[in-house]
């Protein structure tokens, strides 16, 4: 194709700006015009490993507002990178555009190859297909909304002080899983906009301010009294407790919503992320092992560098069984690697079993299968679509049934003809959020009377709230500024439970 | 398509602000810690940073989340005996790590019960000071080296005309001349040694020649000189303390602070320090810190006994022409009979002379009454002295304000 294809790159692991611009030229050209990856442009930054523990602290942004529970992030990490109990990570990409990928100055040549192909390619071209960031955030506005949100906390400190401001985002941060919205499209918003909207808010709060209408007697507000008088205020249950906040929290002055604001969206652009963990890295996993993979058989690098490279990768997909040491969970990219190959040899060369299991995708078009399954799916359906009875074979996996009632626990199922389809079914669910973040609601806001709020929470098989609840339930009612109450209702709605705490 | 950016040289202390934060809302606690490791250490070794833990429940950050209890399923990888329908124990602590799946980026509940940190050495010694309510200004004066010399340190380019040097600059100048002209020398030799020396070429290279100035302003160079930290010299720091049974742990843990405070101090002054502890009841001991510290005594108390072993110890070991001579004594003020004005009359004849500063601190039970001692040393006349009673931390550091005061000055 070109004069490169004559020997290998280089030799060697010492890398330089030069190399790694040649690296990405030869990787890039494989990526976009023989597997037809669709990526934002990239931004490649080599960084020091100080630079890389700032990076972890603030959530892998470049940038984030300053905040207490930040540096004890900090501090847990540097703490462990100092003594050796933990390395850093070789990456880390940031979805945005152009999409931002950080390389540390310590990689050797083939380990900063190696991380341009999973993360400038694969997570790339995942932030660009996957559904749910499309959906979900704007890798446009990013990083200039985070510019926004930093400064307008800093402001707000120098206006009402360090402690005001640490109260609202501690309380908005214990909300923050439930500050998520699962089923809207929130309008894209740039920075200025941003601002521009937040000013006009406030803007308009003052100006509608006017005590005489105070004094007024209320002539038309009939509608509304029938429904406080029906007591059902919002007509419909709201999930997304932080909106709720922001939106009704009686006593909130203009800024602390814009906090609630700020943290809020913060959650939102996180959401998909956690929701396709397993997706992200197997994705991304498997497209550096593919395109370096292919570099080699190029003939542009040689064995040693494949030898790093495969040792590498060998660390990242392993998978501990659950009684050896180290195990901690599935391995998102140990599953994820091995699915997306899988997906390619069902494609490549199924068995019968796999014409049986899959017929649609059997002995299809790898590269559109694997892309349509990158673009449309999430963490919870791409297993209940793809997991393989196969894949369950090698990875032993069983489901072990922990019921209240038992004294015991039992084993559900094992890698077997009868096991399949519930091992499948039972991992998928282990992805659906429903199972990590409990359903809590908030179905009642008095705005006629105390003012309180009541949220409402169902349980979900049975489950309990972890012993934190309290203190959770106190920082929304300081959020809240009234007495707020959590009930708590089995699966038929039959309330199970209550608990108050008063605002301040 | 892809842009690298180097950006290494970018600032590296992004976090700082971050952990700033951290320490100020947890500073209860780890003021704490530090009041330990003030505790535990030894003075000389107070001047360094340290690790402190904060117990883990103190800083986890609550969210609802699913707790003990109910019913589910979970997946584990890694089967080699079960089959459907195996009972097995639930394990010790419940949980298992099998439910975590994709849980955003685990807020792991590891089982460390302590937060372990370190402080650096600035960190430490701010909580320190902020425990002694010292002042800003006093704070660089203890905490900072202070004292400069100005050090010659080569030649530079540019500086002041008080600085140039004459021989380095005609040096320099002498350098470029002969690198300027050889070429041209040569030329013009090599053409007067032609059968007909072209005259006009001549000419030409003798005004080139003409040309080179003889000093130039590249030539000249200024010395150099930079500040180097430099501590004055030496000093000796006597630690005097009553030991008898009516000092408590607490009143020690007082003059602990109080001693280290004199002691950052003079470390800061002065290259060499060393410290003369000397405990007594009705007899003195020269003593190491351990002891000092640490040993219980039982007997009377006899003031003098100290000063009286201070001297001796001064005029043997520690000439005060080759020494800067400090004095800190703390005492509960206790004193019987004579004791309090021949103490009094030793003070202000025999030591004071020789010292530099001698500073009193009163650790009384009943702060309002005035002991025997504080009686008698209230007489003393001299700005090399300062006393004062002392029932809280916090004043501990007027005392020796006057003297930080001359030397923040």
């Amino acid at each position: 194709m070109n004069a490169l294809e004559a020997g290998p790159l280089s030799t060697g692991a010492e890398w330089t700006f030069e190399l790694i611009e040649r690296y990405d030229r030869a990787i890039g050209d494989i990526a976009l015009n023989e597997y037809k990856l669709d990526i934002f442009p990239n931004q490649i930054e080599v960084i020091a490993s100080e630079q890389m523990l700032d990076a972890y602290a603030s959530v892998g942004l470049p940038i984030g507002y300053p905040h207490w529970s930040y540096g004890k992030e900090f501090i847990r990490n540097e703490q462990m990178y100092r003594k050796g109990q933990r390395g850093l990570a070789y990456e880390i990409v940031i979805n945005s555009n152009p999409c931002i990928a950080y390389l540390m100055e310590e990689n050797s040549l083939p380990m900063q190859a190696l991380v341009i192909a999973h993360a400038c390619y694969g997570h790339n071209s995942f932030f660009k297909g996957n559904y749910l960031f499309k959906q979900w955030t704007n890798a446009d506005a990013i990083i200039d909304y985070m510019v926004f949100a930093r400064n307008y906390v800093m402001k707000c400190e120098d206006r009402y002080g360090h402690a005001a401001v640490e109260e609202i985002l501690d309380s908005c941060h214990a909300l923050q899983s439930h500050g998520v919205d699962r089923y809207r499209h929130p309008a894209p918003l740039s920075a200025d906009e941003e601002r521009l909207r937040q000013r006009e808010r406030e803007d308009y709060a003052w100006k509608q301010y006017d005590d005489i209408w105070r004094t007024l007697p209320s002539r038309g507000s009939h509608d509304e009294s029938k429904n406080a008088a029906a007591g059902n205020y919002p007509p419909e249950p709201q999930e997304n407790l932080l909106y709720f906040v922001e939106k009704h929290a009686p006593k909130l002055e203009p800024w602390q919503r814009e906090l609630v604001r700020i943290v809020r969206k913060m959650a939102q652009y996180f959401y998909p992320q956690g929701m396709t963990k397993v997706m992200n890295e197997g994705w991304a996993t498997f497209w550096h092992y593919t395109l370096l993979n292919r570099l080699y058989d190029k003939g542009l690098v040689d064995d040693g560098f494949m030898l790093e490279v495969l040792s590498s990768h060998t660390n990242v997909v392993a998978q501990r069984g659950f009684d050896q040491r180290g195990y901690g969970g599935i391995n998102p990219y140990a599953l994820g690697f091995a699915m997306m190959t899988d997906i390619r040899r069902i494609c490549e060369n199924p068995t019968p079993e796999d014409h049986e299991w899959f017929p649609d995708i059997a002995g299809g078009d790898w590269l559109k299968v694997l892309d349509f399954a990158m673009r449309n799916y999430k963490d919870e359906s791409f297993i209940g679509q793809f997991l393989s009875p196969r894949l369950i074979r090698d990875f032993h996996l069983f489901a072990i049934a922990d019921h209240a009632q038992d004294e015991h626990l039992v084993v559900d199922s094992i890698h077997n003809e009868q096991g399949y389809r519930r091992v499948r079914q039972l991992l998928s669910q282990q992805y659906n959020r429903d199972g990590q973040v409990p359903d809590i609601q908030v179905v009642r806001y008095d705005h006629r009377g105390d003012r309180s709020l009541t949220i409402q929470h169902r349980r979900h098989r049975g489950r309990p709230l972890g012993e934190e609840s309290g203190e959770v339930l106190k920082h929304l009612a300081r959020l809240w500024g009234f007495t707020v109450r959590l009930h708590t209702v089995d699966e038929k709605g039959k309330l199970l439970e209550q608990r108050e705490t008063r605002g301040t | 398509m892809s842009i690298v950016i180097d950006r290494r040289l970018n600032d590296r202390n992004k976090s700082a602000v971050n952990r700033e934060r951290f320490l100020r809302r947890y500073k209860e606690q780890i003021r704490k810690s530090v009041s330990d490791m003030v505790s535990k250490r030894s003075i000389t070794d107070m001047d360094r940073g340290g690790d402190v833990q904060i117990p883990t429940r103190d800083i986890s950050e609550p969210t609802f989340h699913h707790g003990q209890g109910g019913d589910r399923e979970m997946i584990l990888p890694g089967n080699k005996q079960f089959s459907p329908g195996d009972k097995l124990k639930r394990p010790e602590g419940g949980g298992g790590g099998g439910g975590n799946g994709s849980g955003g980026d685990g807020q792991s509940e590891n089982s460390e019960d302590e937060f372990t940190f370190t402080l650096s050495r600035e960190e430490f010694m701010n909580l320190f000071f902020d425990d002694l309510e010292l002042p800003h200004l006093i704070r660089n004066v203890v905490g900072d080296v202070r004292e400069y010399k100005m050090q010659r340190a080569g030649y530079t380019p540019s500086g002041v005309p008080a600085n140039l040097s004459v021989t380095r600059s005609l040096r320099q100048a002498l350098a470029r001349r002969i690198a300027l002209e050889s070429p041209l020398k040569k030329q013009m030799a090599e053409l007067k040694t032609r059968e007909v020396p072209p005259d006009d070429e001549i000419a030409e290279l003798q005004k080139r020649i003409d040309r080179v100035p003889f000093l130039d302003e590249f030539d000249l160079r200024y010395r150099h000189r930079v500040k180097v930290p430099q501590p004055i010299s030496r000093a000796v720091m006597f630690c005097l303390m009553d030991v008898s049974a009516s000092m408590t742990e607490d009143k020690k843990d007082l003059a602990k602070r109080f001693y280290t405070l004199l002691y950052l101090f003079l470390s800061r002054k002065y290259e060499k320090v060393e410290l003369v502890f000397i405990r007594h009841t009705d007899n003195a001991q020269e003593v190491d810190e351990d002891a000092f510290f640490h040993d219980r005594q039982s007997g009377g108390t006899v003031v003098l006994s100290a000063l009286k072993l201070m001297q001796e110890i001064m005029t043997a070991r520690y000439p005060s022409d080759a020494w800067n001579i400090y004095g800190a004594q703390v005492s509960d003020g206790d004193a019987f009979g004579a004791d309090p004005e021949k103490s009094r009359a030793c003070l202000t004849e025999q030591l004071l002379p020789h010292s530099r500063y001698f500073a009193y601190i009163e650790v009384p039970d009943d702060p309002m009454r005035t002991s025997p001692l504080s009686y008698a040393y209230q007489r003393i006349d001299s700005d090399k002295f300062a006393m004062s009673s002392v029932t809280h931390r916090g004043e501990v550091y007027p005392v020796l304000r006057e003297l930080f005061k001359k030397e923040a000055a």
